[in-house]
């Protein structure tokens, strides 16, 4: 069961939330072969500069996905999506995967709304900035 | 015109005639592994965790009242993790993270820059890849740029991961763009 959507320029998506940890990361490194001393050891990830261990940027990536499919919810297609990585996900970091409209347009036809999409932890540090365009059906 | 903010010294570029000469080859070509719908499975569990993905990842008869008219893999699958049934080149073999070994793979000399860092990846996506499908990926060097950073000259390398199915059609269009200093 889809629902028609009818977005508008400045509408934001409903957000994607996961405060996150070796939980998360096991679970993605063992479906993406992601197994990465800096993703599974603190001290690897100290060695590199940060904290401790961190999560896979891929993982930002799926939480990005996951925040534009959800909110298509069944009803349109992702056509595209870019980020950047400015920033790693460390344990225990609420991660927050948000989205506006920046445009909605129709070419040949087809419904597109562009977005602004992007994670940010807690303190609304960005760590994936990022676009994407979707189709509506 | 004079730019009164150069350094002093002029910096020397990491970009050699042979690594512009190798622009546009293929870096890899890979072949998946038949998808099962347990691939997909597991992928919407993990990408997902701790909530339960959405249905139409985990249920046939869910999936078949879809758009798609069947299970399809999230966008961000990778059916190429763990294994490919078939690979041009093996991994570098050399240690891990190793910021040469997009030069090692074409057999030309990487320039000497120590570290690396994923600046960025875009992605435009065609068909949904579903339980059955066989992808191809041929992963090719786009370009070589440079610009200077805080730590001196960084080095912009994009490439470009082509996905196809069993029938031809385009699954994704990926860029990447590394960046080495």
């Amino acid at each position: 069961m889809t629902t028609m959507l009818s977005p508008a320029v400045g509408d934001s998506l409903p957000e994607f939330t996961r405060t996150t940890d070796f939980a998360h990361w096991n679970r993605y490194a063992a479906v993406n072969d992601e197994f990465v001393p800096i993703h599974m050891d603190e001290e690897a990830g100290r060695a590199a500069g940060y904290s401790g261990a961190f999560g896979m940027g891929n993982l930002q990536w799926a939480y990005l996905h996951n925040l534009v499919r959800d909110w298509l919810g069944g009803a349109g297609r992702i056509v595209s999506l870019r980020c950047q990585f400015r920033a790693v996900n460390t344990r225990g970091m609420t991660v927050c995967a948000r989205g506006t409209v920046t445009a909605v347009r129709v070419e040949d036809g087809v419904r597109l709304v562009d977005l602004d999409v992007w994670t940010e932890d807690q303190d609304g540090n960005q760590i994936a900035p990022g676009k994407a365009v979707v189709e509506l059906d | 015109m004079t730019d009164t903010t150069k350094p002093a010294q002029a910096e020397v570029s990491h970009i050699s005639g042979e690594m512009l000469t190798a622009i546009g080859r293929t870096l890899s070509r890979r072949v998946s592994f038949r998808v099962s719908e347990s691939d997909i499975r597991r992928w919407a569990l993990a990408v997902y965790y701790p909530d339960a993905p959405p249905e139409r990842f985990i249920e046939s008869e869910t999936a078949a009242k879809s758009r798609h008219g069947g299970i399809t893999a999230p966008e961000d699958f990778n059916p190429f993790a763990w294994l490919a049934a078939l690979q041009s080149a093996a991994p570098s073999g050399g240690k891990e993270n190793d910021p040469g070994s997009l030069e090692r793979l074409l057999g030309i000399t990487p320039p000497p820059l120590e570290f690396q860092l994923n600046g960025g990846l875009e992605v435009d996506y065609g068909v949904p890849m579903r339980p059955g499908d066989v992808i191809t990926s041929e992963n090719r060097l786009m370009s070589y740029a440079e610009r200077p950073g805080r730590l001196g000259l960084m080095l912009f390398t994009v490439t470009e991961d082509t996905w196809t199915n069993q029938d031809g059609e385009l699954v994704k269009r990926s860029r990447t763009t590394l960046i080495r200093y």
